[in-house]
Formats: structure tokens, sequence, C-alpha cells
């Protein structure tokens, strides 16, 4: 990769020398990361390789100790979480964190929060324009439910859904956020087959169909090796490759990372 | 034949008495589902027969019951709706916004002294008038007492705000034991806020006495023939009771469209994971402020009120026992539901007015022979602490559960178990 693609005009976000230490621990060393706009990125490594950390300070969870991240010309980390979902970012989470006493459709709806306006006093005073607007937000959530495979699920408490459909209301949820960017960390972890190869065939539709740029943290390498066009692995919090699927695959230091070599075993 | 019938009835009976009521309750279900406006049947009811308690609560066949035997006379009946306000504000709090909040009490304080403020003589050195109704010689600052209400609407507000600001960083216990601590400063900011710089503003552990009362002037009174009051009496209480209903159903109607607004359903996420809220969009002080804020207001209004109609405010009015009581309502009527804490809060601001004294009276009239002077009233505290710990025990939920919450404490029993056998 050169460097006129890596500052090209076409990532959708850019993050550079990005690093978090946690007191002594260094979670993530000094991380440059692309994302292509319009690409499935995934982002792989050894459990504790910091991509949840790594995945944190994109969304604003986390502030970098130093470093930094651009998103569509926004600086955006140290930025409150609110506000980078409301430039365009969502994320899901690796141990679902969906509202369990909320129905699939509050859900969802919650997460227009930032896209419909509904004051305090319009709430009040229920105006026209305001029943209009909480109308329209509810068609477009039973929209999002059915596009991601819940149908009929509007009025089920979120905590009663079955652990495949819980992972597609998370991801539901996030498009409702409207993001160009979606974040999905572990979709698949504890699916099933079949529900993995739903799930990899519900991202591409995504690409295709909402023009929605995708980062993936994974450990399914059949999944990863399926929709990636870029793969990077990070290991001790430090980027050890990047590129296509296949050339990551037979890389050295990944190999090593996963399997561990006889010097560092 | 008989025999026959004689034989098959043992298996019949039980499955006959059952059919019904399930039938019954089908077929509620479905004339609910059909007709949607039907849900507003029982709070209109409960409305009516509220607004219309003077008629036939105190006075005529029914007042041996209820005003005699119970024990609500007009009196307690304005203390039980002012309650029943103060917890319908806290429920924005706590029951939407999942905040506790141990210091409720600074609100209501803050509404009353408001009403010290811009609407008696506390400022003597002054002479302001506005749309009262005093003799227009008398000193002090008097704002017509709609305007001090909404005044003090605002102030509280922004107090909640100001509070608010620096705790609700703050989670869970750290939370409440924040909020205690301001539910008593405020009132001892009050206690000794006559002399600040040189300024009195509260006159101290005195108090405020003579408050301005509300009414609607000599020309609206006599435009609706004396329906609207010149100046609300101290004998004719009916108008106090009436205007803080009204005010209740302001509270009520408010808490209603917000439950089901943009701002109710961020409340609700914020309170179930505020991680996942805020990764959703939601900005979560402000949302946490907004409850605050307009929790805040209901307590002021209740307040204002609440001054003028005991005619006096003293920092020693607003104790955490308020506090801690208009919690005890919420969670005992259950949190997030609005019928259900205005049934708590009718129930435990009459056990805490009158209703303990009538049981005790109660109880020493029917055990004939003993001495025959317990004082049951003298336990409120541990009676209530024993109602809460019954309640936790039994139905935690509370009396009238939202849907929402009997699914939160139907999980803590189901779910939550040290580790999970399906994983």
């Amino acid at each position: 990769m050169t460097d006129a693609e890596e500052n090209g005009m076409d990532n959708i976000l850019a993050a550079e020398r990005v690093r978090k230490e946690f007191g002594g621990l260094i979670a993530v060393n000094d991380v440059d990361f692309v994302i292509p706009r319009g690409g499935i990125v995934s982002l792989i490594g050894p459990n504790g390789a910091g991509k949840t950390t790594f995945f944190n300070i994109l969304t604003g969870v986390y502030k970098p100790t130093s470093g930094g991240v651009v998103f569509e010309e926004t600086l955006i980390s140290g930025l409150a979480p609110h506000l980078v979902t409301g430039l365009g970012m969502a994320r899901t989470f690796q141990n679902i964190r969906l509202f369990h006493n909320m129905t699939a459709l509050e859900n969802v709806m919650v997460a227009m929060h930032s896209r419909i306006k509904g004051g305090i006093w319009r709430s009040i005073f229920r105006t026209p324009a305001l029943k209009r607007e909480e109308e329209d937000a509810r068609a477009r959530a039973r929209e999002l439910l059915e596009f991601s495979g819940l149908r009929r699920k509007d009025y089920e408490f979120a905590k009663n859904l079955s652990y495949g459909d819980q992972r597609r209301l998370e991801v539901a949820r996030a498009l409702a956020t409207e993001p160009k960017l979606l974040l999905l960390d572990e979709p698949t972890a504890g699916m099933n087959p079949e529900e993995t190869a739903n799930f990899t065939s519900f991202v591409s539709k995504l690409r295709a169909e909402e023009d929605i740029t995708v980062l993936l943290i994974e450990h399914d390498m059949r999944v990863v090796m399926g929709i990636s066009d870029r793969v990077t692995v990070l290991d001790y919090g430090e980027k050890i490759a990047e590129g296509a699927p296949k050339e990551v695959q037979h890389d050295e230091r990944v190999i090593e990372a996963y399997l561990g070599t006889q010097a560092t075993a | 034949m008989s025999n026959q019938v004689s034989g098959q009835a043992p298996p019949e009976p039980r499955g006959q008495r059952s059919l019904p009521a399930s039938e019954w309750r089908a077929s509620w279900r479905r004339f609910r589902r059909e007709h949607p406006r039907s849900r507003w049947i029982f709070p209109f009811v409960a409305v009516a027969l509220a607004f219309s308690y003077p008629w036939w609560g105190l006075e005529g066949p029914l007042a041996s019951i209820f005003n005699d035997g119970l024990g609500i006379d007009s009196d307690t009946l304005f203390n039980i709706a002012i309650y029943v306000m103060l917890a319908l504000g806290l429920n924005v709090v706590v029951g939407y916004a999942g905040l506790l909040d141990l210091g409720y009490v600074a609100f209501f304080a803050l509404g009353a002294y408001t009403l010290g403020w811009f609407g008696s003589g506390l400022f003597s050195n002054r002479s302001v008038h506005f749309l009262d109704t005093n003799a227009s010689e008398l000193p002090g600052i008097h704002l017509s007492f709609w305007v001090v209400l909404i005044l003090a609407g605002i102030i509280c507000a922004i107090a909640g705000v100001i509070i608010g600001w620096p705790t609700l960083r703050l989670r869970g216990d750290y939370l409440a034991i924040v909020t205690l601590g301001f539910g008593e400063i405020i009132p001892d900011v009050f206690r000794n806020g006559d002399d600040i710089f040189g300024h009195n503003l509260t006159n101290g552990v005195r108090g405020v006495t003579l408050m301005d009362r509300p009414g609607f002037g000599g020309t609206i009174s006599d435009a609706t023939g004396g329906v609207l009051p010149e100046r609300y009496g101290s004998i004719e209480l009916r108008p106090w009771y009436f205007t803080v209903l009204a005010l209740m159903l302001i509270t009520i109607f408010v808490n209603l469209r917000l439950r089901d607004s943009k701002m109710g359903r961020a409340w609700i996420a914020v309170r179930e994971d505020e991680v996942a809220a805020s990764a959703m969009g939601v900005p979560l002080m402000r949302t946490k402020l907004w409850a605050y804020a307009i929790g805040a207001i209901f307590g002021g209004f209740a307040g204002a009120i609440y001054g003028s109609f005991i005619n006096g405010i003293f920092p020693t009015s607003f104790s955490f026992q308020i506090s801690v009581i208009v919690l005890v309502m919420v969670i005992v009527g259950g949190m997030g539901n609005i019928w259900g804490v205005i049934a708590g809060a009718t129930l435990v601001s009459w056990l805490n007015f009158i209703g303990l004294t009538k049981i005790g009276d109660w109880i020493n009239d029917g055990i004939p022979g003993t001495s025959n002077d317990i004082n049951i009233s003298k336990y409120k505290f541990g009676i209530f602490g024993a109602l809460l710990v019954l309640m936790m025990l039994f139905r935690p939920e509370g009396l009238i559960p939202s849907a929402r919450r009997k699914a939160e404490f139907a999980e803590g029993e189901g779910t939550a178990t040290l580790y999970d056998a399906r994983a």
C-alpha cells in the first residue's frame, strides 16, 4: 500500500499512530490504520491482541493516550461516543449489549436518537410535525427489523429473542443510527455455521444495498477470508500484517502469532 | 341419567370454574385491542372520583367511612395530593431514568422558598406587587401566585441542572450518596441563609411566614360567579385541593407524553445500559439532566403550593424523611408506572399522615380490657421499613408495576444465576 493511497480522500477513516496505555500495559502500540470507503475491512488477532481496545478508541469509548483518529475529515479521538455516532459511525458489541427490557422496535428507535428532532416541548404538546416524525421513525424501524431478518419480532422484549436474533437486532439497531461506517465486534461469535453463513451474506448485502463501509473484528477465519477486502492483524497491540486475505494468510508473522513457534513457545 | 351425571361431576367443576375467568380475561383483552381508547376508562374514573371526593368523601353517607373512619379530611386530602405530585416528579428521575435520588426534598424546599422570595413579606424593605391578591400597601415582593408557581418550576429546573452537572457523572450508589448530601445541604443553606453577606434571604430558623395565597382576583372571580375564587381561604380548602389536583393532572400528562417520546426511550435506554445508549447516539449527560430538571420542576410546583397552604416555611419542614418517604411511595407503587406510583403515593401518604394513627385507634378500641394505648404512629419508620422489606421480598416490582419493570424483576429471579448453564 502506497502513501498516496493511505492519505487519499477515499478513506472513510484514518487512524494515525494510535496508542493506548492502561497503566504500564500498552494495549495498542502506535497503530496506523485506514478504512477505504465502501470496503469491508477485518481486524483479526489472537485473544488479548488489543482488537476491542482499538475498536473502543475508534468509537470514542476510550480516548487514545496519543495519536489521532480522523473520520470523514473530523478528528474524532476524544469525542464522546454519541457525537461519533452522530457523525455516522455505528457499532455492535462483542458481548451483546441490547436494551434487554425494551422491545425490538424500541431498541431500534432508541438508536434513531441523533436522527430525529423531537424536542421536549414538542413531545409534551405532541405537535403534528412530531407525530409525523414519530410515525416515520416507527415505520423505518419496522423496515430495518425486516431488513435484518426480524420480521414479526417488533414487540418481543430483546432478552426473549434467540441468540442469533439478538445479534441481528444489534446490527439493526446500529443501522438505525444511519451509519456510513459500521463496526462489528465479533458478530458471529456463538453462531452455528448456518447462522454464520447467513450473517456473512447479510454483511455483503449491507455493502451492496446500503452502501455502508464495514469494519469487522472476527475470529472465524472463514468469515474473514470470505468477505474481507483487506485484513489487518494485531498482536500484542501492534500491527503485524496488513493486506489482502490471501497475503495475510500466508504471512509468517501471522502464522507465528496464531500458532506460536518453537522459539516463542 | 342422574347416576351418570354424578359420575362425571367430579372433574367438571375445576374446568367450569377456570373457563369463565380465562374467557372473561380473553374477551377483555380483545375489547382493549379493538378499542384502544378503552384504556382511558380506569384513569378517567379515578380522576373523576378524585375531583368529586369533597362531595362524596367529606360529606354525605360515605363521609362516615372516608372522612371519619379513614381520617381523610380536607387537610389530609391536600397533603396526599401534594405527595402524589412529588412521587410523580420523582418517578421521572427514579422510575424512568433509573437515577437513584435520595435528595429530592431539596427541590420541594426550593419551590417553597421561591414562594418565600416572590410571594411573602420576607423582603420587607421593598414593595413590589404584580397581579397579587394582597393589599397594595403590604411590604415585600408579591407576585401573582401563578407567576411564582412558574418561577418555582424554572428555579428548580435550573437548580436541578446545577446539582446534576457534577453529580450525574456518577453511577448507582455513588449518585445516591451525593444526592443524599445535597438533600441535606439545601435545607441547611436555608437554615443559615439569614445572613448571606449581610442579606437576609431565608430568615433562618425562624422561617418565612404569612405567605401569599393563590387567587384569581376580583374580576375573574365575579365573571365566573365565584367558581374561581378571588383569594383562597383558610376555611374553605376545596380550591387548594383542586389546584393540586390540576397540577397533578399536568404532571401525569407530562409524564405520559415524555414516556412515549424520544426522551422517554432514551431514559430507559440509559437506565438499561449507559455504554450501549451512548454508542447509539444518546447523549448521556443531557438525557440525565433532563430527567433531573423535569423531576425538579414538579418538586418545585409542589413546594410552592405547599408553602402557601401551610402559610409558613421552615428549614426543619424539609427533612431527609420526605425524600425517603417519597422514594418509598415510588417503590411501593411500582417504579415507572404512573398509576402504580399514584396508588403507592396515596397509600403511603395516607399511612404517614393519619392511617397509622387510625389503625392504632382501631387496635386500641378493638382489643377489650388491655391498656389500650398502643401508639402505632410512633413506630412509623419501623413500619415503613418493614413494609419496604416485605415489598422487596414478595413484590419487588411494586403494587402496579409497568410491564417493563415486571420483566426486569423476573429476569432477576430467572436468569441471573451465578453461572449460565446454557453457556
